[in-house]
This record gives C-alpha cells, structure tokens and sequence, in this order.
C-alpha cells in the first residue's frame, strides 16, 4: 500500500485499492462518505472553513488556496457556477488524466462539495479535446453511476440540496487552460483570455460567479472533509501542507507520476522514484513545471518541492511536471522547441506575445542552423525583455523565464553556436528590421 | 439536400435538435459537425451561422482558432506524432523522417492516395510514453521508426479489407 513515504495514498488511492473507479468499488471503501458527513452534519460555510484551515493550495499551477477562493463567492447572486480545470495542456503534465480515468468519484465527489460549500447548482468539467475517449466514456459513466445513486441531480442524499454536472470537451488550444480563456470557450467563443477584474469569483462564466479549480485540487476535498484539516497538515510542509502528484519525464528510467508529500526533494523523485537519468548520466537541468519553467541546473537537486522552496530557487512549482534533461541534451535546441511551443499556442490577442514568439523562434532557427552571430544571442535578450511584464496574460509572461535560464545557465552553448555564424557573417535583413522595432518600441 | 461535393447537409438536423436549448454550443456542435464530414466544410460553416443566428465571420473565428477543428479534408487515416518536449527528447525527428522516407509526406500533408494524413501535435499528456503517436484513435506509445511504419501499414491496408469484405 501507499509508497515509501506515504502509508497509503491520498489521491491515487486506485493504486491501493481495485476497482475504485466503479461506484461500487468507491462506496465499499469509504467513497462519498465525506459528502454524506458535509451534507447532513455541516454547514456550507464549515466546508469553506475546513477546506480553508487545511490550507489546500491550487494544483493547477499558481498555488491559490482553495477554501480563500470559495470564500470570494458573492452569496446573494445567482445561479453561480462550478467550473473544474481539466484542460492539462502544460507540456509534461499528465496527472489529471490518471486521476479522472482511475479515481474519477473522489473528484466528482469533491465537485459536489465545493458546488454545496458555495452555493452553486451547476458544474462543468472543461478537459481538452484530447481526453475525448475518456471524457465520452469512463469519465461519463462515473457521472452517471453517481446520478443512478442519487450523489448527483435533485434533492443530493434527500437533503434539499441539488446539483446538475456536465462534461465539456475543449477543441485544441493551450490557452484555454488559462481560467478566464476557458469561460470564453465554454461559452463557444474563441478562447482568448478576459481582462481582470473583473474575476471569476464574481463575474465568470455568463457573468455570474464562478468557482475554477484544477481536478486535482478538488480531488483533494473528500479526504480533508473527512479526515479534517489537522490530519490534512501531517503531510507537506506548514505552508505547502499536503500531497502533491509530480509528472515525472524527460531523460530519466521510470518517468511517471508519483505522489509524495509536498516538500520531497528533487532528488527523490528522480533517484528513487525514477530510477535516475538513463545510462546514468548527469542532470543538466530540471524543468519544474513543463514549458513554462525557468530551468534550474543540478545544484537544485536538493531543493524541496514545495511553493516556497521552489520559488526562492528562482523557479516555481507549477503544475509540478518535471521534465529532466542530461547531459546528451542540446540546450539551445530545447529552449528553441519551447519557444516554438509557445509561438504556436499563442492566442494572437496581444503582440508582446504573438511578435515576440514569433521573432523568438526566427533567432533560435537562426542560431541553430548556424547563420547567428553574438548579436542575435543579445537579441534574445532583448526581445524578452521587451515581453516580460507587458503581455496581456500568463501564457506570454511564461514564454520568458525558459529563455532567460537557458542563457544564464547554458550560455558557452549559445556563444558555441554563434561564433559560427561570425565566420559566416551573413546579415539577416529580417533581423535587423526586427531589431529597429523592438528599439523604437521601446522608446515609447 | 446534397450538395454537388457530396456534403449531404441534412444529416445536420440531429445535431442542432440535440443542442437547440444549450447556451454557448458553438464548440459542440461544430464537434459534432466533424464527426459527420471528417472536416468543416464552407456548406455546414454557413448553416450553421443560418441555424444559430450568428454572423458566418464568428464561426469562422471560432473554427480556426482551435486546432483540432479542420477546414480542408483530410486522408481516411491520421497519425498524429507528439513533438512535446518529452517526445522530442524521445525521438520524435526520427519518426518524422522515417514518415517522409515511406510515404514522401510531412507533417500536415496528406498522401496522393488520400490514405494518410500525418500531424505533428504538442504533448498529449502521455510523456510517460514518449515518444507517443496516434493513429486514428488508436494510442501507440514508446514508438521506433520501423515499428510505427509497419503499424501504419498494417491499419491501412487492413481497413482496405474491411472495406472491401
Ligand atoms: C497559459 C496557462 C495555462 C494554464 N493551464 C492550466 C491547465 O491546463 N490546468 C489547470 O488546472 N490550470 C491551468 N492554468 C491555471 C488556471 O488559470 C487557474 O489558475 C487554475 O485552473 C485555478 O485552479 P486551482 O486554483 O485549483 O489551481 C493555466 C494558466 C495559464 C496562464
Ligand atoms: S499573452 Fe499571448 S496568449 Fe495571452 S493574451 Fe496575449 S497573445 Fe494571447
Ligand atoms: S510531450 Fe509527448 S505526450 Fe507529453
């Protein structure tokens, strides 16, 4: 049962216990009990609290606490919405789909509560347009087996408290999983991101407001409201309580995902959960949340993977997919497959984004087929500069610290590449045009 | 009603009965459109504007937003290679060129046949499996450059049989 550090698992409990994903299997071993407890024995605003005193931080990327987030919910207007993030798009992540193809009652179980504790009588689960096969199958079934049994549509367990939960398929764009983006496409319209405020709290989806949490977050709920937030606060650290599922891939033996407490080192995941890096190479550097990390070299192995610990190595947690690369891997050329990544995600509304991917990828194709010079690396520069603080969202703002680590940490490679190309000294006239107006610009 | 291509846009009908009381069902029934036609074709675009009540510029803004709506036809199979950083680091290139060296495609061609379209898609939340393919529906992982041929080869010409039996 559980793994080395953990007695049994808190979220992947499919992984302790057979046939979880059925209704049956769930309620034989305690499914659905959380919500009994919440619905005859608590208040809404106790759900809210314990959620809040367990300290349950957002999984899906920034880290916001939960209970804080439901406490925003205006109460006096109506209908208000439930909104579950499982778009899943960041390069490297792939906990979400375990947890909806195994576990998928704890989260529907967690949805009901969150819908209960805020007051809110209809949810949606938002998943990418790749989780097709799951979300039309398995995922629907769950529902539905949690309708037949009366967890789901009217008067929930007899009490006067009733909730509808669809399943919603997104058509393909990274950026949908940006919060505000992802109400515009499950409205049906093209998924840009809103400005805010206003926020989602207040004015979501249809304007009304609208709780959106990542489905790991919510998978969290069913144990913290039965066990209580002291029992929750065991695991982690004071400020990270909890466990965490870390996507693990990239050059290691047995890429995966693992759940550890939060505050596990680096070195763990790597070294005992995946077995280390192939033909047992060097780590060169560790990609902490997918494409949109900055890049920590080696000397963070023994940071512990919690918020705090990440952030003050200059990095952050993320969605915690950890993506390794070794010493066999090209430095420039993955920071170039990022920078494409994000060229291509990017939604078009802003052009700090849309121009700077854009000119971003036209240098890296250039130093990469040799024609750089040291100028173009000081281009780099330049355009990130420009980027970093004024674009519209965070996609944009993600695009920068991939680029700005790689330069710190690997620049003998960028130079490497660039002192071929002052041999050949070949003037890009694309290039130049690009650099007047990034200079022009900025002098506005 | 079929139209002189061959886009019977009757078999519609169902769709717009089935989301005619849903807010925002945009996405969905352009979903369902290709479900029907494999694309998006102008024909279904313009209905669909007609029946929603919207202007044909915004479902055209909407269809090409996204990337997995399409509005050209596409071949009868598509294989779809993740170019995700972890399938990258995997191998990826090694498949692209062993596709172009079998069939003379690339990435978003289609061959001269119609068999066989390939795309190149960014991580498909199977890292684990790098480097990760999909053929059809049909989810192909940790895959070197003769196995994946040779897989190709077999669903097409085995979908030939059926076909034809
Ligand atoms: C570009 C971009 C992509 C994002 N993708 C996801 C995603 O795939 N899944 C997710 O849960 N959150 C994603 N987020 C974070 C969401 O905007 C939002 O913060 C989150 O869903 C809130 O839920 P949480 O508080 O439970 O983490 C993304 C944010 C940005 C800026
Ligand atoms: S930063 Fe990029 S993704 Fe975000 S609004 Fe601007 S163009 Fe769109
Ligand atoms: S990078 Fe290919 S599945 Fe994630």
């Amino acid at each position: 049962m559980g793994n080395e550090l953990l007695e049994k698992y808190v979220l992947f409990r499919h992984r302790d216990v057979e046939d979880i994903h059925k209704i049956d299997g769930y309620t034989a071993n305690d499914g659905y009990t959380a919500l009994k407890k919440a619905l005859e024995t608590m208040k809404p605003e106790d759900v809210t609290n314990v959620v809040k005193n367990a300290g349950l931080r957002g999984r899906g990327g920034a880290g916001f606490p939960a209970g804080v987030k439901w406490s925003f919910i205006p109460k006096d207007i109506f209908p208000k919405y439930i909104v579950v993030n499982a778009d899943e798009s960041e390069p490297g992540t792939f906990k979400d789909r375990e947890i909806m193809t195994y576990n998928p009652h704890q989260l529907i179980e967690g949805i009901i509560m969150c819908a209960y504790a805020v007051g809110a009588e209809t949810a949606y689960i938002y998943g990418r347009g790749e989780f097709r096969t799951l979300f039309l199958g398995r995922l629907q079934e769950a529902v539905d087996e949690a309708y037949a049994k009366g967890f789901l549509g009217k008067n929930i367990l007899g009490s006067d408290f009733s909730m509808d939960l669809y399943l919603h398929l997104g058509a393909g764009a990274y950026i949908c999983g940006e919060e505000t983006a992802l109400l515009n496409s499950l409205e049906g319209l093209m998924g840009q991101p809103r400005s805010r405020p206003p926020f989602p709290a207040v004015e979501g989806l249809y304007a009304k407001p609208t709780v959106i949490n990542n489905v790991e977050t919510l998978t969290n709920v069913p144990p913290i409201v039965a066990n209580g937030a002291d029992w929750y606060h065991q695991f982690g650290t004071e400020r990270s309580p909890g466990t965490k599922i870390f996507s693990l891939s990239g050059r290691v033996n047995k890429p995966g995902n693992y759940e550890l407490p939060l505050g596990t080192p680096i070195r763990y995941l790597i070294e005992e959960c995946g077995g280390g890096v192939i033909d047992g190479k060097a780590v060169k550097g560790i990609l902490p949340a997918g494409a949109s990390s900055a890049i920590v070299g080696p000397e963070a192995l023994d940071v512990t993977m919690d918020y705090e610990a990440m952030a003050a190595a200059g990095t952050m947690l993320g969605s915690a997919s950890f993506i390794i690369m070794d010493e066999t891997v090209d430095a420039v050329w993955a920071a170039e497959k990022n920078v494409k990544f994000f060229k291509h995600e990017s939604c078009g509304k802003c052009s700090p984004c849309r121009e700077g991917s854009f000119w971003l990828t036209s240098v890296y194709r250039k130093l990469r087929e040799g024609r750089g010079s040291k100028k173009d690396v000081e281009m780099l520069e330049t355009i990130i500069n420009q980027m970093e603080g004024n674009c519209f969202c965070l996609l944009g703002e993600f695009t920068v610290p991939g680029v700005r680590t790689s330069l710190a940490l690997f620049r003998d490679e960028y130079e490497a590449l660039a002192r071929n190309g002052d041999e050949m000294a070949q003037p890009d006239h694309n290039l130049v045009l690009a650099e007047q107006m990034l200079n022009s610009q900025s002098k506005v | 009603m079929t139209h002189e291509n061959g886009i019977d846009l009757a078999l519609m009908d169902e769709v717009f009965q089935k989301y005619s009381q849903q807010k925002g069902a945009l996405i969905p029934i352009l979903q369902n459109a290709q479900d029907i036609y494999g694309f998006l074709p102008q024909e279904a675009l313009q209905l669909i504007a007609d029946k929603m009540g919207v202007s044909i510029g915004k479902v055209y803004g909407v269809a090409t937003f996204y990337a997995q709506f399409y509005l050209e036809k596409r071949g009868r199979h598509i294989l779809k290679l993740c170019d995700g950083t972890a399938c990258h680091v995997k191998g990826t290139p090694l498949l692209v060129t062993a596709l172009g060296d079998g069939y003379h495609i690339q990435p978003g061609e289609t061959t001269e046949d119609g068999d066989l379209t390939i795309e190149i898609v960014y991580c498909l939340g199977s890292c684990a499996l790098a480097p990760v393919t999909i053929l059809d529906d049909q989810v192909m992982g940790r895959m070197r450059p003769e196995m994946m041929v040779r897989k190709v080869q077999k669903h097409i010409k085995d979908a030939q049989k059926a076909a034809g039996a």
